[in-house]
């Protein structure tokens, strides 16, 4: 697949926006925050969040019809991720309220706990829009939706790491709950790319043609002469030459440098700049982790042009263990 | 509606496809072209048509696979076109309604002013059947001709798709699959026709016949001349081999 940035960016961003929405409603709900606080990790969530929304628009034909996706959502996973993604809008802003509002705790934290269900179903709605797809086997993989949500509240508590630090207030268990979700992601992610090695897809050129019944079909003449608009969108070769080298260096800014600064910044004396720079590592490391995730994807179309059988995985709702 | 239709439709109208037949010419992706550029998904945009680099949208590509049969191998020329699935993914995956299969005929439709162009349609479909338009901002894809089948000031026998009136060779034959009497669904039964890709569960109703078994008598040319040729003809090749 062709990695399209727009949307690298908005699940990157988006997800890290959800993240943060999430640990801070579990923040909320494990103790009293002061205001300043709160409405600062609202309003940075909000914003990645707007930020990614905006963007993910940006690949449209039509973006001025964006509202339309929120109409078919009792069948369709993107229409599900945009009703969901405006509906976390609503307890959010209110939470953001009844904190600069003073107002009962119980009301904030219901507003809270409200803000944290409905981040962790829209960033599994994303998710289910590539796992819901067989097209693509790479992505037709029950780790999916696990990786999208693991590698959201990982970038969510390494922002509210550095809020927190910011703000000067303790971490408390936090470094810890983040060690233990950074390694928790890489062990997906890792268990992710083996079964993606290790499994061979049912669909081939054979299949697609039905020529299989003869023998074994190749590519004798291409059906057009320049790149069509299936070539453009799945043909894209770039990021499989590379695979590996990109791969180790997705693992070490996304999880093994910030794995040992979230360790690090249990210390106050280095809560700051060890927080600070694990955002930063972690955030190149998720973009790079996302673009493989297209990259190394292949569609079934691209058998009809004598491409490779789609990465192979396991079926989403089938498999166990 | 984006769902797709809670009873069986009526009527699945689709192609028969015959692989046997088929000699690659490409009438049928030009007919196509044709009629399209002036009916219900007008434009069916070009790009540089007059350049370098000429591309642009087509809802029916024919390709050319050669398979190793344990013989001499074949030459066989496929057209790939959307298969109208009974259990399309690209209807149920499209956010806004733009995405469509008919009740009363099972044809798949896009209603171009509800599209948005997000292309998920065309990740979800395995046989690459939809293509966008740059131009348009949306989503094309065949439409069964739609506007010439059910046309009532052509002549009934012109009331079939572009591709198929158009194939020299009448390797296309358009009808009701889901009627078991239909001349289609007869072809389907008689010469094995098959789905494109079952293991994607989409349900195609369009359906392709394989390439015919070869007989004895297609054997490689040096010894249907050295073993079964005429005496005349064996006289002069040992003349001619001295």
């Amino acid at each position: 697949m062709t990695p399209a940035f727009s949307i690298i960016f908005f699940t990157t961003a988006s997800g890290a926006g959800y993240g943060l929405l999430f640990v801070l409603s579990l923040l909320v709900f494990d103790r009293a925050l002061p205001a300043a606080f709160v409405l600062t990790a609202l309003a940075v969530a909000l914003t990645l969040v707007s930020i990614g929304l905006v963007s993910s628009t940006f690949h449209l034909g039509h973006p001025e019809r964006a509202w339309r996706a929120l109409t078919q959502w009792r069948s369709s996973w993107l229409s599900r991720e945009g009703v969901a993604a405006l509906a976390c809008y609503g307890p959010a802003l209110a939470l953001g309220a009844a904190v600069a509002v003073g107002a009962p705790r119980e009301t904030v934290i219901a507003l809270a706990l409200a803000t944290g269900v409905l981040a962790a179903a829209t960033v599994y709605c994303t998710s289910m829009i590539y796992a819901s797809l067989k097209t693509i086997a790479a992505w037709h993989d029950r780790r999916v939706p696990a990786l999208y949500l693991l590698l959201g509240a990982m970038s969510g508590l390494l922002l509210a790491r550095f809020l927190l630090a910011a703000f000067a207030l303790p971490a408390h268990g936090l470094p810890w709950v983040t060690v233990a979700i950074v390694l928790s992601a890489a062990q997906v992610k890792r268990a992710y790319w083996r079964a993606q090695a290790e499994h061979r897809s049912a669909s081939s050129l054979g299949t697609a043609t039905g020529l299989d019944r003869l023998g074994r079909p190749r590519v004798l003449q291409p059906a057009h002469t320049e790149r069509n608009f299936l070539l453009k969108e799945f043909g894209f070769e770039v990021g499989r030459r590379h695979a590996s080298r990109l791969r180790r260096l997705a693992i070490a800014f996304a999880f093994g440098v910030p794995l040992a600064l979230a360790a690090l910044s249990a210390l106050p004396a280095f809560a700051l700049p060890a927080a600070t720079a694990a955002v930063v590592s972690a955030a190149f490391g998720l973009v790079l982790e996302r673009w493989l995730f297209f990259a190394e994807a292949r569609h079934t179309v691209m058998l009809y042009y004598g491409g490779a059988a789609p990465a192979p995985s396991r079926s989403v709702p089938t498999t166990g263990g | 509606m984006t769902c797709l239709p809670k009873s069986a439709p009526a009527k699945k109208l689709g192609l028969v496809i015959d692989l046997d037949i088929c000699v690659g010419c490409q009438a049928c992706t030009t007919s196509c072209k044709e009629w399209n550029a002036g009916g219900r998904a007008a434009p069916v945009t070009d790009y540089d048509a007059y350049g370098a680099t000429p591309d642009g949208v087509w809802f029916n590509r024919v390709h050319g696979y050669e398979v190793e049969d344990g013989g001499s191998g074949r030459t066989v020329y496929f057209p790939r076109s959307c298969l109208h699935c009974d259990n399309a993914p690209c209807v149920t995956v499209c956010p806004t309604g733009a995405s469509f299969k008919r009740e009363a005929d099972g044809i798949v439709l896009v209603d171009e002013d509800k599209c948005i162009g997000c292309k998920l349609c065309s990740w979800a479909c395995p046989y690459g059947a939809r293509e966008y338009d740059e131009d348009a901002g949306v989503m094309k894809k065949c439409t069964l001709c739609v506007d010439k089948i059910y046309n009532a000031n052509l002549a009934p026998a012109s009331r079939m798709p572009a591709c198929v009136s158009a194939c020299p060779t009448g390797a296309r034959s358009f009808g009701d699959l889901g009627d078991p009497a239909s001349g289609v669904s007869r072809l389907v039964r008689e010469r094995g026709g098959y789905d494109l890709m079952p293991e994607q569960g989409t349900a195609p109703v369009n359906k392709y016949l394989p390439p015919r078994a070869r007989t004895a008598e297609a054997a490689p040319l040096a010894s249907a001349v050295n073993d079964r040729g005429h005496a005349l003809l064996k006289w002069i090749d040992k003349v001619f081999s001295r």
